[in-house]
């Protein structure tokens, strides 16, 4: 019997990137075996058993000769069971159960169960894109997976339910069309269970500032004791910004799909709102481990991340966060692979004023010195300096409880919104997207302030209270406020708000000795 | 024996003395909490605290005491930057003599000459809660300026919170201020005052009973305390609990017969009940700097330089510094009354700019007085 190589095409991903893999099968008479080899992991080596099962369940014949599976190329680690379906097409085709013509056409992506039915799994969306870019013409996916493949355009998907069918596609059958999607809202509709602000009362101070820092894309810092609301307000953030496009959609929801986060086969429409607790390690917020996986950084890209009780987090932990929150991607490399994981977020972040919650509050403070000035050190250095707003959160009294609500999410998006395009038309021609990112260059070009304003400023730097950075913070929420009010010039009250509002450069000790 | 005269030199056997209670420092620690008090232990002589203390260990501080070195003792100080100065010399201040145990050396670090002079003038203390509010803050810093303007002394702790703010008042107007610390006075005691530390040694002095490199016990403080209150003419409590140390303070200038004087507080505050409670048993009620110089100097004294005319205020920022002084003092209780977030927001800043209001922790607002 002549040697037969059969070459079957899918992807593997690697971190949130799909990357093409050949799954050759070569069988040979010789004792019976089947060998995977390829820089395998754990789950593709079981493979193995599964597809030997499918195959025979699925009605088809498994040779009893030498099989030597290869995944190619070499140097890449592949990961999970999506890899099953490939190498049961490869091991038909090279054993002559189904034509191995036209075969290139066609990606497949999917693991067996023993019976030989084709489950969807994780990255599916991912392996779609994959498809696409390598310009290959169709995909045979697993139909409960379709939806999510079925996103990228220009793809010819096969929504299959077995092995069965694929082998019945292969010999020239018909392609099975996936499933309708399920009724989405279009992309940019406000979800319904979208926390809105119209539930906020009594927290005016705290509105305007996540105003600001929505209309332009400032990090925020909110200071207050517990429970007066801190994490009710900073989710609902994500609402106020601008609808995601389609492309950032995609993005969203095949870093979703690969986290196993995504709601089962639809486009993300609203962005993500990640909080992460303050155990978490470095590689779990900005990515890595063994095999690297995309941390909670890349999880709220496109979105917003929330990080409660600040001070809590470890330093490594927050000093992990300087390259993602400066370049709105991180790099992390393990062993010989370098995997670059966007970042693109918002940072919210809440503290309280003293690790017993009451400093400056009605209530009295039951702080030991040593637990202040640990708090206070956790609270400084370089994280402080990404925070453009800080603003205290009160809790609100009874009379503003039972006011009606001030504003509501959709008002105040579309303000956002509009400040946001002015934002985009005047940075047009710069690699800045919003006034977050104006650096010292930048704003110096940008900033039209007026005398006063400018006069303002200048006496908050004399007196002591501002740093160089902490003055050029203050110009960039100045900058978004003139934008809020559809203002070219920065103006006086700009400035105003903007220093009521700034971060503190030391988190002061009152007396600044 | 006398000091020599030009370049200040302690006594050896006063220096023995103070290198006695160092060495003593943990068991008196022990006698000091056990008793609740120091009941005359520091008033010992050297061999009867020898004997009261030193327990199993006494034999050895027997012989350490009688090998003792002062020449070393003196270096120790030379390297430190530390000049001490004891009972013997007619320097040493004569107010401490007052105390039924005063301190038998003075450590001082920062210029001799300075420190003399400084020592010399009126002084007055100033001291209270560590975690004091930001009201507290700014009464102890007008109250260090103003005295200081008035050309006295501040006297404090360098503590967290009113002491450190007592002392930062004076240094802004350029004025006289002495830090009285619990351990060796080369070493800036909190840590975190290092600055606060330096600036004082460089424009006054820092001075402390414990020999340099001395790390301080609980009951340092308290004994740090009577030299405070020994040394100031009056001294003035800023915010203080029911159990403040700052009590300490003023009932031992009272026992020595110095003026005692409170800045009052709400009568809901935590930290006023100390203050509330000095003023309803006799104490000075403070209001502000005139307050102190009346006490010392009479009703006659010299009305105080009047304050830096200031701008003055546009109506709608005269009505929201009148509210903060009502006690509406953060955003969210200044907007329930109505009015739009950006004006209230802008017009906090404008006072914070002009220097009418400060914000302090918790994003309260304090007029300043």
């Amino acid at each position: 019997m002549p040697v037969v190589l059969a070459r079957v095409v899918t992807f593997a991903i690697d971190g949130i990137d799909p990357r093409l893999v050949w799954v050759e099968v070569d069988i040979r008479p010789g004792l019976p075996a089947f060998r995977i080899v390829g820089l395998a992991d754990a789950a593709v080596r079981e493979a193995r058993e599964r597809v030997h099962a499918a195959i025979l369940n699925s009605g088809f014949e498994f040779p009893a000769r030498r099989i030597t599976a290869n995944l190619a190329p070499a140097h890449l680690r592949k990961v999970g069971p999506g890899f099953d379906a490939a190498l049961a097409v490869g091991l038909l085709a090279a054993s002559g159960q189904c034509p191995v013509e036209g075969l290139d056409r066609w990606a497949v992506f999917g693991e067996l169960s023993l019976t030989g039915a084709l489950r969807a799994c994780r990255g599916g969306l991912t392996v779609a894109e994959g498809a696409r870019r390598a310009g290959i013409a169709g995909l045979i996916v697993a139909r409960a997976g379709a939806c999510e493949a079925g996103l990228v355009e220009g793809l010819e998907i096969a929504a299959v339910e077995d092995l069965r069918t694929i082998a019945a596609l292969l010999a020239g059958g018909e392609v099975p069309p996936p499933p309708e999607p399920e009724p989405q809202p279009a992309v940019g509709a406000q979800a319904l269970e979208e926390p809105d602000l119209a539930d906020v009362r009594g927290h005016d101070l705290p509105l305007r500032a996540l105003e600001i820092a929505a209309a332009g894309g400032h990090n925020l810092l909110l200071e207050g004791p517990p429970g007066t609301g801190k994490t009710m307000l900073a989710r609902r953030l994500p609402g106020l910004l601008p609808p995601l496009t389609r492309d950032e959609a995609l993005e969203v929801t095949r870093i979703h799909d690969i986290a196993g986060l995504s709601r089962r086969g639809g486009l993300a429409v609203v962005r993500p709102f990640r909080a992460p607790h303050h155990t978490i390690s470095p590689a779990g917020l900005v990515g890595g481990g063994r095999p690297p996986a995309p941390g909670e950084a890349t999880l709220a890209h496109h979105g917003v991340l929330f990080l409660d009780e600040l001070s809590e987090f470890s330093r490594p932990t927050l000093e992990a966060l300087r390259q993602p929150l400066e370049d709105g991607h991180v790099v992390v490399v393990r062993g010989q692979q370098a995997l670059r994981l966007p970042t693109r977020l918002m940072l919210v972040a809440a503290t309280n004023p003293c690790p017993c919650g009451f400093a400056g509050s009605d209530r009295p403070c039951r702080c030991a010195e040593h637990e202040l000035l640990r708090h206070r050190r956790r609270l400084s250095g370089p994280l402080l300096d990404r925070l453009d707003l800080l603003v205290t959160v009160a809790r609100p009294t009874a009379a503003a409880l039972a006011k009606p609500p001030t504003t509501s999410s959709a008002e105040v998006g579309a303000r956002v919104l509009a400040a946001r395009e002015r934002q985009h038309a005047r940075l047009a021609t710069t690699p800045a997207h919003c006034n977050a990112q104006l650096d010292a260059r930048l704003l110096r070009t940008h900033m039209r302030l007026g005398g006063r304003a400018a006069s303002a400023l200048a006496a908050a730097y004399d007196r002591g209270g501002l740093s160089a950075r902490g003055h050029d913070r203050v110009l960039r929420v100045a900058r978004t406020i003139a934008d809020l009010a559809e203002r070219d010039a920065v103006e006086l009250d700009d400035v105003l708000q903007a220093l009521t509002m700034r971060s503190r450069d030391v988190l002061d000790d009152a007396v600044a000795a | 024996m006398t000091g020599v005269s030009g370049t200040a030199s302690a006594c050896d056997v006063c220096l023995r003395r103070s290198w006695l209670v160092a060495r003593l420092i943990g068991h008196i620690d022990l006698a000091w909490s056990a008793k609740r008090g120091r009941a005359g232990l520091l008033a010992l002589t050297d061999v009867a605290l020898i004997a009261a203390l030193a327990g199993a260990e006494r034999a050895r501080v027997e012989t350490e005491y009688a090998h003792f070195d002062a020449h070393a003792a003196r270096q120790r100080c030379a390297a430190a930057g530390v000049v001490a100065l004891c009972r013997c010399d007619e320097r040493y201040p004569a107010a401490l003599e007052d105390l039924p145990d005063p301190p038998a050396v003075l450590y001082v670090y920062g210029e001799i000459t300075r420190f003399l002079r400084v020592a010399a003038g009126d002084r007055v203390a100033i001291v209270g809660a560590r975690r004091a509010t930001p009201y507290g803050l700014e009464q102890a810093r007008a109250l260090g300026r103003g005295m200081a303007a008035a050309g006295l002394t501040v006297v404090s702790g360098m503590a967290l919170g009113v002491d450190a703010a007592a002392h930062a008042g004076a240094l802004e107007v350029e004025g006289a201020t002495l830090a009285i610390l619990a351990g060796g006075p080369e070493r800036p005691y909190p840590a975190t005052k290092r600055q606060l530390h330096e600036r004082i040694a460089a424009t006054a002095a820092v001075v402390a009973e414990m020999p340099p490199g001395t790390r301080a016990r609980r009951w340092c403080f308290p004994a740090r305390n009577r030299i405070i209150a020994a040394l100031a003419r009056a001294t003035v409590i800023v915010e203080a609990s029911e159990r403040s140390g700052s009590l300490i303070t003023a009932s031992l200038a009272a026992d020595l017969g110095r003026d005692v004087a409170a800045v009052p507080g709400l009568v809901t505050s935590p930290l006023a009940a100390g203050t509330n409670a000095l003023i309803v048993d006799g104490a000075r009620l403070v209001r502000g700097p005139q307050d102190v110089l009346e006490l010392l100097f009479g009703a006659a004294a010299v009305a105080l330089a009047p304050a830096p005319a200031r701008d003055a205020l546009e109506p709608d920022l005269r009505a929201l510094l009148d509210r903060v002084r009502a006690g509406c003092d953060t955003v969210a209780a200044l907007a329930a009354n109505g009015g739009a977030v950006d004006a209230l927001l802008a017009g906090l800043a404008q006072l914070e700019l002009r220097g009418r209001v400060r914000r302090g922790p918790g994003g309260r607002y304090v007029a300043t007085s």
